[in-house]
């Protein structure tokens, strides 16, 4: 809201072109945005309540319904906090130290993001499934990973990876580390610096990049599915149970769960939103 | 960039140096690594063979030519969406503008329901567009449909910072020395823009070739017709054909190496373009 105030102050630019020009531009976007976006956003909804109420929460207390949210919180209380400290880790390394081997780290850092999410989970089939490298161990010790929780966590973990080190990195770069240099200088301790002095500098960048990292944990489906197994009630996350109710022909099941997985996106693009505009109004 | 070249005096390296490489160690290089690993204890024909097989080849030519169609909807599109974003006032805009990032956010098994669900013969879209003669819910047209959908903010949020750190005055010279407000755009903005346009396409195109979620609703999955690539690995896998997944898999990788490869050298040159332009 407040972001639209700044851009008030822009001069108009001589490319604007004459009114009708503008407004049939201005027409042709929102209409592309309208049929791609805001129709498919609205449709959900429509789709999961098109039973009424009753309906809708019927489905929404279906044990599997409830066992599918644990799981798919689950997976996001595992993954988000461990790709977070290993997001501050990699930010603080790469922003703060010159070392051999720094850009390599930069660079796959990326790379979850260039795979795609079904090679995400054929990976650790082959780690860990039965003809696996390790999967005549694993058997052995009655052990289960692939089509079991620790496989779809480890899915979730890979696929979510680089969100908090890249969305942190770029803020702890711009803003240098005078303060730290001054707290250490005044005998506070490492740990006490990074927790009173770093981390309250960057806070935007790793609210910013939790944000990211949960959305796509909880959202997650081609390397989920991959490993899951798709046991019902048991392996089946959010996604892939809308996706089995889905292909049983229960419409209303299927939207109820893509509603709760709706809801969580637009509560993402709000903290979204707002951390852009806190990022930007110091 | 030689800001830090100063003396270590800050704590924090042996430790986070430590941990940074050995999570991507184990999470990342050394299950990536497998996949190679898996992919030697084939001989070169049975590699050849799988990859190589017509079934193989139709699933390539679906999912790089409905990418590249989606990253080129996309580029029109996303060009269009961050130029009336950048340049006009309308009613809503804000909400328009946090409304481009919703493919970002939605998760993708959602949107392909929703597509589907609305492009299927007796859908709200689908409806008119059977009348009209036009099947996109199981045909390769909705493969499109659900990639242009996840690689529409792409375009969007790579043209819109460079598109608003353009100088009004440049182009009001322009004017003055009698352009034409589309040579203005032609010869003065699009030249300036084009690397991020570049950018945002490849990056969508990227996203694209990978895709699953979205994908597997809306293509009906008949084999040689409407199925992707990352399908034809999870069709393997589920026939416990470990070997061929991973022959198919490799060849994906590589392709996406590429383009990751081609992402990298196109931000450096914007960047080059930024550092170049006087402030």
């Amino acid at each position: 809201m407040h972001v639209s105030s700044l851009q008030l102050q822009r001069r108009t630019h001589a490319a604007a072109g004459p009114a009708p020009f503008r407004w049939l531009l201005i027409g042709t976007a929102l209409l592309f945005l309208g049929l791609f976006l805001f129709i498919p956003l609205v449709a959900v909804f429509t789709f999961a309540f098109e039973k009424g109420a009753g309906a809708y929460l019927a489905s929404l207390a279906e044990p599997e319904t409830w066992s599918a949210i644990r799981l798919t919180l689950t997976a996001a209380l595992i993954a988000v906090p461990l790709n977070l400290a290993f997001g501050l880790a990699a930010a603080w390394l790469i922003a703060r130290f010159r070392f051999p081997g720094r850009d390599l780290l930069i660079t796959l850092i990326d790379l979850p993001f260039s795979v795609s999410p079904v090679i995400a989970g054929l990976i650790f089939v082959l780690l860990f499934g039965r003809q696996g490298w390790l999967g005549p161990w694993l058997a052995e010790h009655d052990l289960h990973i692939i089509f079991a929780v620790p496989g779809i966590v480890l899915a979730t973990l890979f696929v979510t990876f680089p969100f908090v080190a890249r969305e942190v990195l770029p803020v702890m770069q711009a803003q240098g580390s005078d303060e730290e240099e001054a707290a250490l200088t005044l005998g506070a301790s490492g740990w006490y610096t990074f927790l009173r002095v770093t981390l309250p500098k960057v806070k935007w960048g790793v609210i910013y990049g939790v944000i990211l990292c949960n959305a796509r944990a909880m959202g997650e489906f081609g390397a989920v599915s991959v490993v899951s197994g798709h046991v019902r009630g048991v392996t089946t996350t959010l996604p892939l149970h809308a996706e089995i109710l889905y292909n049983e022909y229960d419409f209303v099941g299927a939207f109820t769960a893509a509603s709760l997985l709706t809801v969580l996106a637009l509560i993402t693009l709000v903290v979204k939103k707002y951390v852009e505009w806190r990022a930007h109004t110091p | 960039m030689a800001q830090r070249a100063r003396r270590r005096i800050l704590p924090g390296f042996g430790l986070s140096l430590g941990l940074s490489w050995l999570y991507l160690g184990l999470l990342v290089l050394l299950p990536l690594s497998g996949l190679f690993l898996k992919t030697v204890t084939l001989t070169w024909e049975q590699f050849w063979e799988t990859v190589a097989s017509p079934r193989a080849l139709a699933a390539y030519q679906l999912t790089f030519g409905a990418s590249l169609v989606a990253a080129l909807a996309n580029a029109v599109f996303g060009l269009l969406v961050a130029w009336v974003l950048v340049r006009y006032r309308f009613p809503g805009k804000s909400l328009v503008d946090a409304l481009v990032d919703l493919p970002f956010a939605l998760p993708t098994a959602v949107a392909g329901l929703t597509l589907t669900s609305l492009y299927a013969r007796n859908g709200w879209f689908g409806r008119y567009l059977e009348a009209a003669g036009v099947q996109v819910a199981f045909s390769s047209l909705g493969v499109v449909v659900a990639l242009t959908f996840i690689g529409l903010p792409f375009v969007v949020r790579t043209v819109q910072p460079v598109l608003e750190d353009i100088d009004a005055d440049v182009e009001e010279a322009a004017a003055t020395l009698g352009a034409t407000p589309w040579q203005t755009f032609t010869k003065v903005i699009f030249p300036s823009i084009l690397p991020a346009l570049l950018s945002g396409f490849t990056l969508a195109l990227a996203r694209a070739i990978g895709e699953y979620g979205s994908v597997v609703f809306i293509s009906g999955n008949m084999p040689m017709r409407t199925e992707i690539v990352p399908l034809l690995i999870v069709t393997k896998l589920e026939q416990y054909d470990y070997a061929g997944a991973t022959a198919i898999a490799v060849v994906m990788l590589a392709a996406s190496f590429a383009l990751l490869l081609a992402i990298n050298l196109l931000q450096r040159w914007t960047q080059r373009r930024f550092e170049v332009r006087p402030g």
